[in-house]
């Protein structure tokens, strides 16, 4: 059994690094498709990537619930130290979750099975935290939409692999929808509920 | 040669030097100390506390200090402290039926178990100015008397015991109380937020709104079913250590009004309640916040809400002195960029209105 | 008694990361106003404490910030906004626009073109565009839930019916990114067009009324109009006084109490800027100089 003293540690500077990670995830969010990089400054737990730990000390806390896949949820060490740096509720049900934290994309639940907002207050939705293989290489994409001048380019392996055709829900959806956050080690993409993406193959 | 103006934070240091000097005023006046603004001041420092959502007599008293006495100025000034503070948790519900009660008077029965007491009080004094305490003034030794062993029920309990009034509304087992410092605000808001809206609200606006429900514009038939003011004990629960940990004692003003009753073909009729309460002995803001509080749960007792004192949005959004006293002084901060905009507009608009009304813009118009 | 201990840019690290998550929740949905638990902040409602929190939300050691009120870096809250982030977060400040990474304003956008790693932040005090045609929040949040921008058309044809023009001279509506009709801020309407495809982040913080809401970068943001009566922003027709500038919003200077008056660019960086690159206008006959004492590096 893991005791609070011999999990990863957190940020080390938790204010200037919950910052300079904020920072990184704004900039993301802003710009769709541009990989972002976080300065690492804290420890990871098992299954958790760098980026995913940065975001969870960044942005969760008690009045966040969190779903975490089944693979995360499996990992005790990893439900101990959210819980212990974070504070954060996990809860079973993903459609009252602030935050989905997924390690294992194939596993990606029905989009409509999280929180997507309500049209008078479209914000009340989960952001997935999605662990990907590979932010550099992989499939072409063309990202559209606001934050991107003309056409971003993002080369990605990512699962499931027909994750952007199952986010073409956020056109019908909008102002509903889901945002995500892709995480490949320390490099972050964000995709908007308002990013439209065409694949153009490997 | 035109030369902009500069040097404004100059001009603001030695305008803060400047407060600081007035502040202090005549320096041959012995300066006001923090415990005498507590002890002789103390209704100044209950509002502050109250309205400040702060209970700390030393800071309120500071805050009257530097605030030159402005009361809102003050409560401003403890609540942008108190927002720093971090949190711990909330204290478990205080009981006032166990008030160690220096105050307490109901105007729904002529005598009450454990009996009306009228403690320190404005009421039924003469306001004439009392010129003996311009000067050093040595007041008479306060009467007493053996303390009351004689339990002192609340009137709306003894009234609830028959079903004469409603039951107080329960919150459900478990649901958390709101808390509009830590989450926004959301239409319709349910009592707990309302009720904190009103306990943080400005003490002349909610005097204001509560004398309008007499008058008729949301009437509600109020009695004041008892007004109590005393020290009450704030616990804690503790995680850690299982059981409620007592922090200490506050003063409280309560007051309870008993209004107009309901009742329908399937429910038996009884009176409804409004509630008000406060830090300190604050009765003006407590009893008004009880009339607001009826007034607004016009639309949970089934009744049509067409007064001001009825409507939340109107009533909640404009409660806090602070966010009220912001906005309004803020029209003095430089609007010349709207402004020229403004007069822009108008000197276009004006001069199309004498162009038309030119001798021969008739004729142009016509050919 | 309880000694003020405070944190990196004033604001406590909970507080931070729930106007965090609003600022991202902002960013996904353009134009749309997200509800946040706003903090009483040491300045008044109504001075500029939505833009402060956004501001220390964001802020980094890294930044460099510059705070501008009515376009100027000296008007006196300008003044005191800035040195209260010099104090509590020891950020560098600045008053020239290319050298800015954030940029806290009120009522102005800055005349230099902004770039992609700026951010603009707004300080707002009605966030709700439509709140002068419907005081209500619960009905104002169903006309943007079903995109019901009628009313808001109508407002403005009644201007044209009565005046013949559209009567809206600042915090002229805008749509942004073709659903939410927003408030762009009391920035006089000649400003709008900046706001259209711009590379910066723009941000806007109403403390008072407790709103975040952005427009991401490049996001098409149009100012409402009819065809037979396009949107016109309005600039008085002189160059500026002092540096000749054509085409930068003018101050009106009153100089005398017989109608005497001349025409200045509000934007005082840009200005001098210009002035310092040997443009003048018709009062600056003598060489520009360095700005006087108390001057505003922290």
């Amino acid at each position: 059994m893991t005791t609070i003293a011999e999990l990863p540690p957190g940020f080390v500077d938790k204010v200037l690094s919950a910052q300079s990670t904020f920072r990184s995830v704004m900039d993301a969010m802003a710009r769709p498709g541009s990989v972002r990089r976080i300065v690492p400054g804290a420890g990871t737990p098992d299954r958790m990537m760098r980026g995913t730990a940065a975001i969870a000390l960044t942005l969760f806390d008690h009045d966040t619930p969190l779903w975490l896949d089944a693979r995360m949820a499996e990992s005790l060490e990893l439900v101990k130290w959210l819980k212990f740096h974070t504070g954060a509720p996990v809860v079973q049900d993903s459609s009252i979750a602030s935050f989905a934290l997924i390690s294992d994309g194939g596993a990606l639940p029905q989009l409509e099975r999280f929180a997507l907002g309500t049209s008078e207050y479209p914000d009340r939705s989960t952001t997935l935290i999605l662990q990907v293989d590979s932010l550099e290489a992989g499939r072409s994409f063309e990202l559209r939409g606001p934050g991107i001048d003309g056409v971003a380019m993002l080369n990605a392996s990512v699962k499931p692999f027909d994750l952007f055709e199952r986010l073409h829900v956020n056109e019908a959806l909008f102002p509903r929808g889901i945002d995500v956050v892709l995480v490949a080690d320390d490099a972050l993409v964000a995709i908007p509920r308002t990013t439209r993406i065409v694949s153009k193959g490997s | 040669m035109y030369v902009a103006v500069k040097g404004g934070e100059r001009a603001i240091e030695n305008a803060h030097r400047l407060l600081a000097d007035k502040r202090r005023g005549d320096q041959n006046v012995p300066e006001v100390t923090l415990d005498q603004i507590s002890e002789q001041l103390g209704l100044a420092v209950d509002r502050v506390m109250s309205e400040g959502s702060l209970y700390d007599r030393e800071l309120a008293a500071l805050a009257i200090k530097q605030a030159r006495g402005d009361l809102i100025e003050a409560i401003f000034l403890v609540r942008a402290f108190r927002a720093t503070l971090p949190r711990f948790g909330a204290s478990e519900p205080v009981d006032t039926g166990a008030m160690r009660v220096q105050r307490r008077v109901s105007s729904t029965f002529k005598d009450i178990p454990g009996g009306q007491i009228l403690g320190p009080t404005f009421d039924y004094t003469h306001r004439l100015l009392d010129s003996a305490l311009a000067q050093g003034f040595v007041p008479e030794a306060p009467a007493t008397a053996d303390a009351s062993t004689a339990p002192t029920p609340r009137v709306t309990d003894i009234l609830g015991r028959d079903g004469l009034i409603e039951s107080s509304p329960q919150a459900e087992d478990g649901a958390s109380v709101g808390d509009l410092t830590r989450e926004p605000l959301n239409f319709p808001a349910d009592r707990d937020l309302r009720l904190q809206n009103l306990a943080r609200g400005d003490e002349g606006f909610l005097l204001a709104m509560g004398y309008s429900t007499q008058r008729g514009y949301g009437r509600n038939h109020p009695f004041a079913g008892e007004i109590r003011f005393g020290e009450v004990e704030v616990e804690f629960l503790a995680e850690d250590v299982g059981f409620a940990v007592p922090l200490g004692s506050i003063e409280l003003t309560e007051c309870q009004m008993v209004n107009q009753f309901k009742g329908s073909a399937t429910e038996a009729p009884c009176f409804t309640r409004g509630y008000g309460l406060a830090f300190g002995q604050s009765e003006r803001k407590t009893m008004s916040m009880a009339l607001v509080d009826r007034a607004l749960r016009a639309r949970e007792l089934g009744e049509e809400a067409l007064a001001p004192a009825q409507d939340e949005e109107f009533v909640m959004s404009h409660s806090d002195n602070v966010q009220a006293t912001g906005f309004v002084e803020h029209l003095k901060l430089p609007h010349y960029v709207d402004f020229q905009s403004e007069l822009g507009l108008l000197r276009k608009l004006r001069k199309e209105f004498t162009d038309a009304q030119a001798p021969g813009a008739m004729k142009e118009a016509a050919e | 008694m309880n000694a003020p201990a405070y944190n990196f840019a004033y604001l406590d690290e909970q507080t931070k990361r729930m106007i965090r998550r609003a600022i991202l929740k902002a960013i996904a949905i353009p134009g749309y106003q997200v509800p946040f638990a706003s903090r009483e902040m040491p300045m008044p409602y109504g001075w500029g404490t939505g833009g402060v929190q956004v501001t220390a939300a964001i802020l980094g050691p890294a930044d460099v910030l510059k705070v501008i009120d009515q376009g100027s870096d000296d008007t006196t809250n300008a003044i005191s906004i800035r040195k209260f982030f010099a104090k509590t977060a020891g950020v560098a400040t600045t008053t020239a626009t290319e050298d800015a990474t954030v940029i806290q304003t009120r009522h102005r956008i800055p005349e230099t073109a902004l770039s992609e790693n700026q951010v603009l932040v707004y300080q707002v005090p009605i966030p709700e565009p439509l709140r002068f045609l419907e005081p209500r929040e619960t009905e104002t949040r169903r006309m943007h839930a079903l995109a019901e921008y009628g009313l808001m058309h109508v407002k403005l044809y009644e201007d044209i019916a009565r005046f013949g023009h559209i009567a809206t001279a600042y915090a002229y509506p805008v749509k942004v990114n073709a659903r939410y009709v927003m408030d762009p801020s009391p920035t006089p309407k000649f400003d709008n067009p900046k706001m259209d495809n711009c590379p910066a982040l723009q941000l806007f913080g109403a403390g008072r009324e407790k709103r975040i809401y952005a427009i991401p970068p490049y996001t098409k943001v149009v100012s409402l109009d009819f065809e037979d009566h396009p949107f016109e922003p309005y600039r008085f027709n002189a160059p500026c006084a002092l540096c000749g500038a054509e085409n930068s919003y003018l101050d009106e200077i009153v100089t005398d109490d017989k109608g005497s008056r001349m025409f200045v660019c509000s934007d005082t960086d840009y200005c001098e800027g210009r002035q310092a690159a040997g443009h003048h206008g018709s009062e600056s006959a003598a060489p520009y100089k360095e700005k006087a004492q108390g001057g505003t590096n922290g």
